[in-house]
């Protein structure tokens, strides 16, 4: 599956796993709850490692995690909910986060160029072309 | 006013190919309904009861002949001739066809203007003082501060998906005249014990379902220190606001639930984190207030008193005069309000001639410049005293001369179920009953100063509440009826208007007004304006009458 980061479409090289499937090889993402559930044998995993948050977790809670930590996802479960963004400016202003922020779910084409300014540097959009498309609406902005 | 530069006018041309590529997907199918609700909101698109809606944004109420001209000209070419100017000072089209807004909005692009964020949840268009820069109890003009609020609120990539929409207004005088105890945010210049001026903040104003008064969250906030704390506002909104119910969604209620004391702890730990990195430089300052310097006012402008003449021989220009105009800063100058509610019409509304003529009249007598109120009037606010005769004659031949101001058929009014597909009852048809029962112009101004409200559902958007009379249309089982308040204001001394009694039915709406208006005329005092009657006779001597045969 491709998706698109710092502008270019590339291959995803992460699978997510879900908490109640075991864990498989290579870079893996899991939630929130997974990671602070099982943060002892995660650590120990041999690929990069990644967390999944929604819009209701709290950012501030992962901490020194942030770097152990070579992915973040924001799970979109409504186009309409912008905590997310806020959650991607914390991350990578605030806490200086130096990975992927990639914006997953159910967000819209045309709120790519808002969250690449927040800080998000991937996209998994529903339409690949478009997403693309819309990424570079505006040459100038004020903030 | 203030003028675009290259990076401003790119912007809003980005902006209309953005949505014209966003209209033909969703008429090609390629966007869902749900998602493109959303992208048109945040272009001042609703669709309404006879189809789209556009809202066009006039930031902080200023706009330029050349402005007016390309409003009269959309509104001759893509509308049924007509404009609307709403309650928050912007201007509304009730009739486009979806497919041509793009174009509307690449005319509009031409004199540099827009609808961004006129609608959707989101940071709306900044409102302030249609007098701001001329009136004489003006403390510092807000306008400077309202361009850079506008600025960045402008395609905020962090804040266009707030859990509500947001409103900000700015003031800068002593009498507050934009309402900011009302606001999501009301910003008040004030000056300290130290003589320095800085910004009073309210938070968590607002009208609509659950009136709110705004309360004081900094008394004292340094200017340069305005974006950073504005920000860690909406960032603290954003991510703690209720999402789960559109009714308790607003900044109101999360000030509430949590207590001032808290939400005031959330803001100022992450108004300490950002604070210096968003401090604006005093270049930055300098740079907004040159496009508000004051006009070349011409110096001799007090010694021709002919107007005075005028005034004594003709009683009609005598009444305008008192009526519809107010003393401006500037000796030998006058601030006029062209009155858009004349008997005939719907109040607000403007035709293309209308608009054309006004053009005209400002580039004659006011430096070119317009201002819109949040009373849905228009102002033009530096006239020479020597021109205010030939320039009421213009007026009048235009219908834009009732002297009306501030009187009982001043009324403001949402465009109600004639148009809107949220009302649950008329207001238009309502605001002509009025004036037909109020059509003696000496008992009119011999009442004065009363702001009758007027809202056709819950969502208030004629800012009924906080009417001296607020009527609210409400549906009952199919039919029209209106709910009545005493006592609103959204000046100073801000107050919620009380509930009469029960909803009046469609046909007695109006004359309910009249005999309040008679009560109050039996039970003033000397000089006592109707709401200051109505605090101190309470709303018993009203209730009496209004119901008196029910």
């Amino acid at each position: 599956m491709q998706i698109i980061k710092n502008n270019q479409l590339i291959e995803n090289t992460w699978t997510y796993v879900s908490d109640d499937a075991p864990v498989v090889s290579g870079n893996i993402c899991v939630s929130l709850a997974r990671w602070q559930a099982e943060k002892a044998d995660l650590s120990k995993h041999a690929g990069n490692l990644g967390v999944r948050l929604s819009s209701t977790d709290d950012v501030t809670s992962l901490g020194s995690d942030l770097g152990i930590f070579a992915l973040i996802e924001l799970n979109f479960a409504d186009f309409m909910d912008g905590r997310s963004f806020s959650q991607a400016y914390l991350l990578r202003n605030r806490y200086h986060f130096q990975g992927e922020i990639r914006a997953i779910g159910k967000f819209l084409s045309d709120q790519t160029f808002y969250l690449s300014r927040v800080g998000v540097n991937a996209f998994e959009p529903e339409n690949l072309p478009q997403a693309h498309a819309t990424l570079n609406d505006f040459t100038v902005f004020y903030q | 006013m203030y003028q675009y530069n290259h990076n401003d006018q790119i912007l809003i041309e980005e902006r209309v190919a953005q949505f014209r590529r966003q209209t033909e997907q969703f008429l090609n199918g390629e966007i869902s309904d749900d998602g493109y609700r959303n992208l048109r909101l945040r272009n001042g698109v609703y669709i309404q009861t006879h189809g789209p809606m556009l809202r066009v944004a006039v930031p902080y109420g200023i706009l330029n002949s050349k402005q007016i001209q390309k409003l009269a000209y959309i509104a001759r070419t893509y509308d049924k001739n007509f404009c609307h100017i709403t309650t928050r000072q912007n201007v509304q089209y009730n009739w486009p066809k979806l497919e041509q807004i793009p174009d509307i909005l690449a005319e509009l692009a031409k004199v540099q203007m827009h609808a961004i964020q006129t609608s959707g949840n989101c940071m709306r268009n900044t409102t302030s003082d249609h007098l701001a820069g001329v009136c004489v109890d003006e403390i510092e003009d807000p306008r400077p501060y309202c361009e850079l609020i506008r600025q960045w609120t402008t395609l905020h990539p962090e804040f266009d998906f707030l859990p509500r929409k947001f409103k900000i207004a700015v003031s800068g005088s002593r009498d507050d005249r934009a309402a900011t105890q009302f606001h999501d945010i009301g910003l008040h210049l004030v000056e300290n014990t130290a003589g320095e001026i800085g910004f009073k903040v309210l938070v968590g104003g607002g009208l609509g379902r659950t009136p709110v008064i705004g309360q004081v969250i900094k008394p004292f906030l340094e200017k340069k220190h305005i974006l950073s704390y504005l920000e860690a506002i909406l960032r603290i909104y954003n991510l703690f606001g209720r999402r789960d119910n559109k009714y308790k969604a607003r900044i109101k209620i999360l000030v509430k639930e949590e207590t001032l004391e808290k939400f005031n702890e959330m803001v100022e730990k992450e108004w300490l984190l950002i604070r210096d990195e968003l401090e604006v430089s005093d270049a930055r300052f300098e740079a907004l207030k040159s496009h508000f310097v004051p006009f070349n006012y011409d110096t001799k402008a007090a010694e021709d008193n002919t107007f005075e003449q005028h005034k004594h021989e003709n009683s009609a220009f005598a009444k305008w005069m008192e009526h519809n105009t107010v003393a401006h800063k500037i000796a030998g100058y006058q601030i006029v309000f062209l009155s858009l509610k004349h008997p005939q019409t719907a109040p607000g509304d403007l035709t293309a001639e209308q608009l054309d003529v006004i053009a005209d009249l400002a580039d004659r007598y006011s430096f070119g410049e317009v201002r819109s109120t949040h009373r849905q009037n228009l102002v033009l606010a530096d006239v020479k005293q020597s021109d205010l005769f030939a320039l009421w004659q213009s007026l009048e031949a235009e219908n834009l001369a009732t002297p009306n101001i501030g009187t009982a058929t001043d009324m403001i009014c949402c465009p109600g179920l004639d148009f809107c597909s949220l009302a649950n009852a008329g207001s238009i048809g309502i605001a002509k009953e009025i004036n037909e029962i109020l059509d003696d112009m000496d008992y009119l101004h011999d009442i004065g100063d009363v702001k009758i409200n007027m809202s056709g559902c819950m969502n208030g958007c004629a800012h009924q509440s906080v009417g001296h009379i607020g009527i609210l249309g409400v549906d009952k089982k199919g039919v029209e009826w209106y709910q009545i308040t005493l006592g609103g204001s959204s000046s100073n001394e801000a107050a919620i208007g009380e509930r009469l009694g029960p909803a009046v039915a469609k046909h007695e709406i109006a004359s309910a007004i009249g005999i309040i208006l008679d009560v109050y005329v039996q039970q003033r005092l000397h000089e006592e304006t109707f709401l200051e009657t109505v605090n101190r006779v309470g709303i018993d001597p009203f209730k009496a009458k209004v119901y008196a045969n029910h």
